[in-house]
This record gives structure tokens, sequence and C-alpha cells, in this order.
């Protein structure tokens, strides 16, 4: 059913830290790894090796160039994937009841024996977190890894959604944002994490954690009292006989 | 947005249809036998056309039956139950114009309501999407529905077609307006989709990707903006401007309310196309796209 629980016991979510992320694009070839083998239809590709390729991922990561007011301008990846909004609209505009959120822990789904292809839940989202398959013709998109952080097969350290378990700089955390004691919880309050585009009433999940204040640049530089050098000795006596000719 | 054809043809050519059994519901041309036939036949037809060209939009037909459970949520869900509501419920209506079996005919004014409410739900589609600013508006259902009206009112052959025609235009000047002012009025960047205008002027550094994708594809559609202008003008002029001289000017004959309605026909494709090119969903701005089609 297309209409949103009320509430979720849980609500699993992401926080993701644009002071440490790098940009080298580890969650995005992980998340791409992991759901080509397990959770609904692949993640296709298009001309892979060609001219013109194009394929399905969960997950992307922008650069920006930021100039604040005073300073040099900053470098800042921004990894950009769903946030399991609480009011997501891409799961009630759904005809056919293959969008969804889970009551039990807020993670956003799509069933995709049930999915139509008709795009309009990509539509409805602001954050383009949504990716239609070109072969196999249904929504694809990201889910918390639902086949890892609940599987006992797997040793525990991986179950976390595999973005965040492939990070190397540990810019991205997973946990339950209901439960204001928990490690995303307090990260989040701590490095004034927030919601993306909250105006449009979606109420994000994820929390971005902005980057932290940079030191100002000194324009003196720490080797200037090193540089101006003074001959001494036999070096002076010369320097002044020279100076003399 | 992706100006997709299937899509075009389908809220263009259902459009008219159900306007046209709107009018035939409440009986404003009342015809029998196979006048009838043809008329409803015509009216039943583009709403179907219209219909069958909506499902080549999707990427898994087979599961397009599902479509009708989602109501309570979903307005294209809505949509598809209120368009065949509407021809179930408007068949004996036609089928007792075509015997004349002089059934009572109280039924065709819940058709027609039923069928300019599909049109109003087709309209909602676009209109609840918060995404795209430009359709976020109750401009856009006006427009879908004066459109209905009009095109119906050519195909119905009703004597005040051309004067409804001639409305179109400032009607459709009006909406490109407000339309215009949408995304600005809503004050999405980069810098607030991104949160990052709390340090400073934020600009793309480098693409997340560097071929194209369904994202780029399908809703970052770049259409020239020096030709928006341009083609208004053929819109205006053929969805309304010149149908509306025809009728305006010519004596009321069928043919000319032929001519009348493939020349609305062809400008309401156009206007339906720029309907989707002109709209900028705000995905875009994370890749450095805001076109903005300030024209005025």
């Amino acid at each position: 059913m297309t209409t949103l629980p009320a509430t979720t016991v849980k609500k699993l979510g992401l926080v993701i830290d644009l002071d440490t992320c790098v940009g080298c694009q580890a969650c995005v070839t992980a998340c791409k790894g992991w759901n080509d083998q397990g959770y609904g239809a692949l993640l296709s590709d298009q001309d892979p090796y060609g001219a013109n390729p194009s394929g399905t991922f969960l997950n992307r990561v922008h650069s920006y160039a930021v100039q604040p007011p005073e300073g040099a301008a900053q470098i800042i990846n921004f990894p950009r994937s769903c946030l399991h909004c609480e009011d997501a609209p891409c799961v009630t505009v759904c005809p056919t009841g293959a969008s969804y959120k889970r009551a039990e822990d807020g993670i956003v789904l799509v069933n995709e024996d049930a999915c139509m292809g008709c795009g309009l839940c990509a539509w409805a989202c602001p954050y383009g977190a949504r990716e239609m398959d070109a072969d196999a013709g249904v929504m694809k998109k990201c889910t918390l890894c639902v086949d890892r952080i609940y599987n006992d097969n797997l040793p525990e350290a991986d179950r976390e959604p595999a973005c965040v378990r492939g990070c190397p700089t540990g810019a991205r955390h997973f946990g339950d944002f209901a439960d204001p004691g928990s490690a995303v919880s307090t990260l989040s309050a701590a490095r004034g994490g927030y919601a993306l585009m909250p105006d449009l009433g979606t109420r994000p999940t994820n929390r971005y954690l902005p980057p932290r204040k940079k030191d100002m640049r000194q324009d003196a530089s720490l080797l200037a009292p090193l540089l101006d050098i003074q001959a001494t000795g036999f070096a002076g006596w010369l320097d002044r006989l020279l100076g003399k000719i | 947005m992706h100006p997709a054809p299937s899509v075009i043809v389908f809220s263009v050519l259902s459009g008219m249809g159900f306007g046209l059994l709107a009018y035939l519901g409440v009986g404003l041309v009342h015809l029998s036998g196979w006048l009838a036939f043809m008329w409803w036949g015509l009216g039943y037809g583009l709403a179907i056309i219209g219909l069958l060209a909506a499902t080549l939009h999707l990427a898994n037909p087979k599961n397009a039956l599902k479509a009708f459970s989602q109501w309570r949520s979903s307005w294209l869900s809505r949509e598809a139950i209120a368009a065949v509501a509407t021809l179930v419920v408007l068949a004996p209506v036609a089928l007792s114009d075509w015997l004349t079996l002089g059934w009572p005919r109280q039924i065709g004014l819940l058709g027609a309501a039923l069928a300019v409410f599909t049109v109003f739900t087709t309209s909602m589609i676009y209109t609840q999407i918060k995404a795209v600013p430009r359709w976020n508006h109750w401009s856009n259902p006006v427009m879908f529905l004066a459109f209905c009206l009009t095109g119906g009112a050519v195909l119905a052959l009703q004597p005040f077609a051309g004067y409804a025609l001639a409305g179109l235009a400032p009607l459709l000047w009006w909406v490109w307006h407000i339309g215009d002012q949408q995304f600005g009025l809503r004050a999405q960047t980069l810098g607030t989709a991104t949160g990052l205008d709390r340090i400073g002027d934020v600009t793309v550094f480098e693409q997340a990707h560097t071929a194209g994708n369904y994202l780029l594809r399908e809703m970052i559609f770049v259409v020239a903006r020096k030709h928006v202008v341009r083609l208004r003008l053929i819109a205006v002029g053929l969805a309304s401007v010149g149908p509306a001289l025809l009728l305006v000017l010519l004596p009321h004959h069928p043919v000319v309310f032929g001519a009348a309605a493939l020349c609305h026909l062809v400008g309401a494709l156009a206007a339906r196309w720029l309907f989707f090119a002109q709209a900028e969903h705000v995905v875009g701005l994370y890749y450095g796209k805001r076109q903005g089609f300030d024209v005025g």
C-alpha cells in the first residue's frame, strides 16, 4: 500500500560527513557491486565498454567548489542517494503499490514484482534518488542494503550498508535516528547535521554533516626567517670586500 | 522534463476525447442512429487511443493492471479508475443514442462529470509534483480542463466553440507567465539543494559521472531557450487563434469544425510538448543545470 505509515519504529538512515569525504567513489563501486548480486533486478549497464556508456547506480558522488565570503575556495565531495524520507513523495504517487515505506524500520523500497515502470516516483523525488533500470524496466533505488543489515550469514561487522562498509575514510555512518542515543543521532547533533531541501516537506531521514571550519591561510611563510641568509665569517669578509670593489 | 511522445499523445487525445464525451453525456449534442454511433465512437476512440498510448510509456507494462489499486494515495491510479468508470457509465447512454432506445439520460450527467474529473486527475499527476515547480501550481489543472472543454466543444460542433478557442490564447499566456516564475519563487539553488550555501557560493567542480544516465535523460531535458518564444507563438496560433478565426468567420459547417479541430489538435500537441520541455526538475540543480525560461 502506497499510503505512508504514520510513524516507524526505527528510522534507519545514513550520516554523510562532508568533511571527511574525499570523493574516491568507493561507495559508488561498493553499492554497485553488492546490488549486482542479490536483491532484485541487477543494476544493468548499457554499452559499458563503448563510446557512450550508461548504467544504473543507486549512489552518485558530485564534486562542488564552494567559495566562502573570506578565505580560499573549498572542494566538497557530495554523495547523493536515497534519504529514506518520512514523507516520501515517491511512495504516495505510485499507482501499483510497488513503492512502500516499511513501518518497522522506515526503509523505502520497491517491490519489483509490482512495478510497471511508469517512472512517476522518480519524477516525484526531488533528490534524483531513483533510476529506472533500462534493462529490467523496473525502478531501482537504495535499499539501505536491507539484505545485509539483517543478514545473520554475514559477520557482524559486515551487517551495514555496502557504501558504509566500503568507505575508506569513515565518512559514512549507518544507524537508527529514532533512538536519540544512537551513534548517528549523537554525531548528527554534535556536528550540526542537516537535511536536504527541508522546505519541500519530504522530511528526509539521512543527515549531512557540514565541513568543519577551515583555518585561515597565513600569508607570511614559516620559512621566511630561514630564507633571510646573512653571510658571516670568511664568506662575510669576502662579501664586504667584493662590495667595495 | 523529457517530452515523451507517448505521454504527449495520451494527454492531448484523451483530454479531447473525454471533453467530447462530456458534451455527449450532458446531451448538448443529441444525435441518433449511425450519426450518434460515429460521434460517440470518436469520443470513445480518442479516449481509448490516448489511454493505450500511455501504456507505451511503461517500461514494464505487464504490471499495468495493478495501477487500479492505489486510489487512496496516487493520482495516476485515480486517473486509471476514473477513465474506465467514465467509459462504463456512459456506455448505456451511447447505446441508447445509437439504437434510439429512448433510455433515460440522467446517468449521462454523471458520466460527463466523471469525464471532466478524469482530465482533472490527469492534470493532478503533474500538479502534485513539488520537485517540478512549474507544474506545482493550480493554474495547471485549469489549463488541462480548458483544453478538454474547448477541444470537446469543437468536436461536439458547439456554436460557442470559436469563442472558447479564442479564450485559450490569453489563458495559455497566463499559464506560461505563472509557470516562468515558479522555480524562482521556490528559491531553490545549487546552494540550498546541497545545503552548502551555509558556507558560500557553490559551483559544480566536477560532474558525478562522465556519461549520461536516467536522470539526465528523463528529468534534465534541455530545450534551446531561444526557441521557446517561437514555439509558444506556434502553439497559440494553431491551438487557439487559427481555429477560432475559422469558426468565427466561416459558416458553421461540419467541415469547418473538422478543419478547426485538426488545427487545434496540432496546436495542443505543440503546447503539451512545451509543457514537458519547459518544466525543470529540481534534481537538475545538483548537476548545475538550472536553465531558466524567464522570458515573460
